[in-house]
Formats: C-alpha cells, structure tokens, sequence
C-alpha cells in the first residue's frame, strides 16, 4: 500500500458520517453525523437500544454498506483514494461476525469446507494440503479442539456456542486487522458466553486484532470492554463516549445514567435497592419523527426549555468528566438542573 | 409539575414490607403443588425427558423464579402444568394439587378438557414470550378482551372496566389501547397489554415466560416495576421463567435453578444468591458480569448442557462439574434441606464444598 502508516494512525475513521434509508413512510435518517475512530488493537463497545443505529454503524465500518454522506477514511485516506484493488485488501482486513450462529452458516457445507472457502477465493494458502492445515491451525485457535472432530461435522451437529466460535474462525481466515462483533454473544446461553468472550479477548491481543463489539447489555459491555471504549448511542448519534471505567463509574448524559440506573444486577439485596431514575416518558421516539435539537429531550428529567430541543449539542469533555458528552446543559452550566414545569 | 428523579426510597421500602406483610398474614397458603412432575416427548431417537420429578410449592403471593439455560425445560414444565403441550409432548407421571380460594382442591391433571378451559385464565394464566406472537394481529385489543370474557362468563360492562382499570394499572393510555389493535402499540405497551390481559379474571398464579427477554432496558425496567405494582396490590402468585440471573435477583421471593430437567437447587432468593449450595447455581454466578463491580474475573461453564435422551448417570450436571468425584457418577444425590434455612433444598453432594469455596471466594 502506498498510504503512510503511522503508528497512532486510526485503522479507520467515520468523519461526519450519515445513513438514511427510503422507507414507504418517508425517509429515517438512522445515522446522524457520527464520528469515530478506531485504533488498531482496540477494543470498542457500541451500546444503545434497538433502533439506536449501533449495526448499520458496524456494517458500515464492515464495509458492508455505503453512507449517505460523510468520509470514511481507513489509514488516513478516504476510501475513493484507493484504487480497486487496495480496496478489496482493505475490506478484506475489515471482517464482521454475525449475531446468529444458526442462519450465518451454510447449513450444507461441512465445517472444512465453509472454512477452506475463503482461503481458496482470497489465496491464503496455496495448495490443498496446506490448506487442510491451515483449517486445522484456525480451529485449535478458536479453541474447537480436536479439530479432527469438528472438520467433517455440519453446522447442525454443533451446538450453538460451538457454531458462533466457527464465525469467527471463519472471519479469520482472511487475517483481519478489524472484527465487527455484532451482537455476537447474545444467543448464547451465559454459561458459555463468557468463554466466548475471553477467546475473543485472547484472539485480540495474540493476533493484534481491533474489535467493535456491538451489544444491547450493558454489563456485557462493561465486561468486555473494561480496558477499551464505549459508546453510548440514542437514535442514530452518539451521545457519550470514552473509556469504560470512566462512563461506568461515572456516566455523565441523562440518557446513560437513566440506563445504567435501569439495569437489574444479579444481587438481590443491592439490585432492590438501586435508585432508578424517572424519566419523563416511557414512550420512545419514531426514527421517522426524530425531536428537535437533542433526541433525547422528550424523556429527559433534565431537560431545559429553549436549550435542549433548539440546539443540537456536540460531543465535548465537560469538566469533572473524563468522557465526551453530548448535552448542552451540562456541557454550558456544568450540571444537570432538574425540569420543573 | 415536580419530576422525580430519583425513586422514593421510603415508599419503595414501603411496598416491600407489605408485600412481607401479606406473605405472613396469608400464612404461606400454598396454591399450587407440584410433585414428582415428569414430561418427555417422543423424537426419532428415543423419548426426550424434558422434565423429570420435577417437586415444589407455590405459596400465595410468592414470585417463583425459574432459572435455567435453554433446554433445560422450563418452558416444558410451565406448558406442561397449563395442559399445553404440543402432542409430542406427555406427562409421564406427578401430581399438580391445586388450591382454590374457597379451599377445594384439585389435581390439574384430572381435569376433563372442558374444565381445563374454564381453569385457564381465571385460575391460572399465562403471559408468553413474544408480545407480538400472541396477540391475534387482526383483533382489537378491545375484542380480545371481550372474547376472554364472553368464554368465562363474565359481563361486557364489568370486562371493560377492569381491563381499563388494568391497562390504567401497568400504565398505558387505557382508552386508547383499548380500542387499538396491537400492530399500532409498541413491544413495551404490548407486553404491559399481555401482564394486564393475564390478570382480567383475578386469577390465582399467573406464569411469566420470559416477558422481559426480548425487550429494551429502560421497557424491561419500567415492566419490571408494573410487575412489581401489580403483585403489591392483587397480590396473585407468579412462576417467572428466565435466564437472567438479574432480573430473577429482582422480583423473586424464591429462586429455583434448573438443570436438564430437574430442579437442583431451589429455596429463598437471598440464600440461593448469597450462599449457593449447588455447583451448577455457583457457576451460573459466577458467570455473570455485574455492572457494580469494576474489573472482574468471571468463570465460563466447559461443555455444553447434556443430552436429555440420553442424560448423564448420576448427578446430570457432573461431567462439567469442576467438583464432581466418582460418587457423582454414580447415583443420583437426594435432595437435601439446608442446616441454615430448611427452605434452602439442594441436590448437591458436594454443597459443603461449595459453600466452603463460596465463603472463601467473598471473605
């Protein structure tokens, strides 16, 4: 590749993108001026509830679809810069696996043949015999050992965890630089799960592989990305964003804190105890009908008339806080003022 | 208007001592008795035994929280005490002693199926998983309403009320949903719609089938506290399916931990949470992430959950038990009452072991 790499150049970076989609209804803007980078060997959650954008924001760095407008830059350059060849290179280094394990694999290729495909197409390995080790190497990676036993099976011989590990020997195969994790983990029972996890984590660091793991649980999250990034989204923007420790021992968005307070914890007494905090309404916006301003200002128990559905606030740092925030109150005051009408 | 933020803390102390209030003054009224309950279903291979012997007591007012991994047969068990198996499904044996507020008792199983379809929903209801599924699509919420009521005889005037009442109850604009059909609610508000349909006929014992698993956070909490609301003032006893240790911590009065088919440990939340007696109850535990801990080391389970047709000797769970000796193998241990609280039931040979490496693990 031509493009200069700089160590702390981000592997890939969402400048002011935007995706919207053409329904019969009208036009939902589901991406709304994201930006984001990603480091190599980084890990970073995306959280937010259904409808919050957080996959079109992983397919899209997946390269799987096109923005509506904005840049995406991988090594510093916009992707137009690159010619055809480079940029199936760079998509190959770009893999997503997939949420569910039953419908992402062939259900009438062995386990061997869905993985020797890709070395084939892509000229991994050379070589038949080569390629049967390679299997066998991808395999005993992703801890599905003997692979003697796994190789000949049919995706419905395994069981579901067995199968998700599979997706992501397959997204391997092709030596990425990235893994797009999209709810990966979340039809897997949890006492599998965080085996799961931890081989994802290993994987990361012994193969130095970035991950964007995409996921509705905040604890999950919280587990997963300790050491990484999280950010937080609410329809189709990013409303918080920074290290894990920093926005889970101190959230600072109305949104983020009403989430965190809302999660039940595996511990009675301390979970019966937690102070929940009241929104304004239960009631969830259509993406077809966003509100004015900041999105989240409807539901909002700090909502400031005149501010916060005028003005469409920025991601900063307010003091106190390490993360970047969007919200204006906090960001223009340095606190949250109770809505009183 | 004054929001509150924060959850009154006093009142919320409140409804949680009239709820201990009520379980003391109904005098643990058990409603429903469940003993030795076994259901299999007929596959290719051999007869799958979903749930086997399955024992336990539901107390009025109590909120009995299943817990349990996919296919470990909670949602059989529940299916099987409402008579709802699919044909491939059939009861191999057990009782279901059943209460009513008048004190008759019955046997679920002896009923003919004529009087099953008066004993559901007016004595025992249920509120399934996916809210979009089991609502009629092309029905008004208003003519499901009626139907139920029409079927067990009760009065159009008196259906409508209360399930305004109830729709006011778990919080929905009542006029209007009632006249809505359910493609124009969200997950949510459907969901609100299945608890408040479930409760139209005051039943007795209402089963819960994972009714928080397929929504969002801030929906599941705001179901969670309806629930919590409901139970407070009608004071109808739940059996709570899940999988989620969390939500179970939440508003379970007794936890039981499911294991291929079998109930391993069941007894009061607090003591199955903080003193597991069962190995398979301490692995869940310890496999859950907390959002209160910082940076913490969490314990997947190896293997995967055991064929039902052909289980495991012995204890089910003891090839992937990091305590199994050769005893485990062997036989099956008995269930066995707890030193400390006689309702802590564990099945476990080794729960001294367990509870010893439990009390070392938190000290």
């Amino acid at each position: 590749m031509t493009k200069t790499k700089d160590k702390n150049q981000p592997l890939i970076e969402l400048d002011n993108i935007s995706r919207s989609f053409d329904t019969t209804d009208g036009v939902i803007n589901v991406l709304q001026n994201i930006n984001l980078e990603i480091n190599p060997r980084e890990v970073l959650c995306l959280v937010g509830e259904s409808g919050c954008g957080k996959t079109t924001t992983g397919k899209i760095i997946a390269g799987l679809l096109e923005q509506s407008s904005g840049d995406v830059r991988v090594n510093g350059a916009p992707l137009d810069e690159y010619n055809r060849r480079e940029r199936a290179e760079l998509r190959r280094s770009m893999q997503i696996v997939h949420q569910d394990p039953f419908a992402s694999l062939n259900p009438s290729h062995t386990i061997g043949q869905i993985l020797s495909f890709p070395l084939k197409k892509h000229k991994m390995v050379r070589g038949s015999s080569a390629i049967r080790r390679r299997v066998w190497e991808l395999l005993d990676l992703v801890d599905l050992t003997p692979p003697g036993d796994i190789v000949d099976k049919y995706p419905h011989q395994l069981s579901g965890g067995q199968r998700q590990r599979v997706s992501i020997a397959r997204a391997l195969t092709v030596n990425p630089q990235l893994i797009v994790a999209d709810e990966a983990v979340s039809m897997v029972d949890v006492s599998i799960r965080v085996g799961l996890l931890k081989m994802l984590h290993n994987l990361s660091e012994q193969l130095d592989l970035a991950v964007v793991f995409i996921t509705h649980d905040l604890a999950l999250a919280k587990y997963f990305a300790w050491n990484g990034r999280l950010a937080v989204m609410y329809l189709g923007r990013i409303v918080e964003i920074g290290r894990t420790p920093d926005i889970i021992r101190n959230p600072a968005h109305p949104y983020t804190k009403a989430l965190l307070s809302a999660v039940p914890e595996a511990d009675p007494t301390f979970t019966r105890q937690k102070q929940v905090m009241q929104l304004r309404s239960d009631a969830i916006p259509s993406l077809l009908d966003v509100p004015k301003g900041c999105a989240f200002h409807p539901r909002c128990p700090f909502y400031q008339e005149g501010v916060c559905d005028e003005k469409i606030p920025v991601l900063i740092s307010p003091e106190g806080y390490e993360q970047r925030v969007a919200c204006t109150p906090l960001t223009q005051r340095g606190e949250l003022v109770l809505y009183e009408s | 208007m004054i929001w509150e933020v924060i959850n009154n803390k006093n009142s919320y102390n409140v409804n949680r001592k009239v709820i201990l209030l009520m379980n003391m003054t109904t005098d643990k009224k058990t409603v429903l008795s469940v003993k030795d309950f076994s259901v299999s279903y007929l596959a290719q291979r051999g007869k799958v035994r979903a749930v086997s012997k399955v024992s336990f007591d539901l107390h009025a007012g109590e909120t009995l929280a299943l817990i349990g991994e996919s296919g470990c047969g909670k949602s059989t068990l529940t299916l099987g005490l409402l008579g709802l198996l699919p044909t491939t499904g059939n009861i191999d044996g057990g009782t279901l002693k059943y209460t009513y507020r008048d004190g008759r008792q019955i046997n679920i199983l002896d009923l003919s199926s004529r009087q099953m379809r008066q004993f559901l929903w007016s004595e025992c209801s249920m509120v399934f998983q996916g809210a979009l599924n089991a609502l009629n699509p092309v029905l008004k919420i208003s003519d499901m309403v009626y139907e139920t009521a029409k079927a067990h005889k009760m009065g159009r005037k008196e259906a409508r009320d209360r399930a305004l009442d109830l729709f006011a109850k778990v919080r929905l604009d009542a006029t209007r949903v009632f006249d809505a059909y359910p493609h124009e609610l969200s997950g949510g508000m459907r969901q609100r719609v299945l608890l408040a349909l479930a409760l139209l006929l005051r039943p007795q014992v209402v089963i819960m089938d994972e009714p928080t698993t397929a929504v969002d956070i801030l929906t599941q909490r705001s179901i969670l506290e309806v629930l919590k609301e409901l139970r407070a003032e009608l004071n109808f006893s739940v059996i709570f399916i899940s999988h989620d240790l969390a939500v179970a911590a939440e508003i379970a009065d007794t936890l039981a931990t499911m294991y291929a088919g079998e109930i391993v440990e069941i007894g009061p939340v607090e003591d199955v949470f903080y003193n597991p007696r069962h190995a398979y109850t301490l692995s869940l535990l310890d496999a859950a992430p907390r959002l209160s801990a910082d940076s913490e080391e969490l314990q997947s389970i190896p293997g995967s959950p055991p064929d039902l047709i052909e289980p495991p000797s012995g204890c089910k769970f003891h090839p992937r038990c990091r305590f199994a000796t050769s005893e485990c193998a062997e036989s099956p241990p008995p269930y066995v009452q707890q030193a400390d609280n006689p309702l802590h039931i564990v099945r476990c040979y080794h729960s001294e072991t367990v509870r010893q490496e439990r009390a070392g693990a938190t000290s």
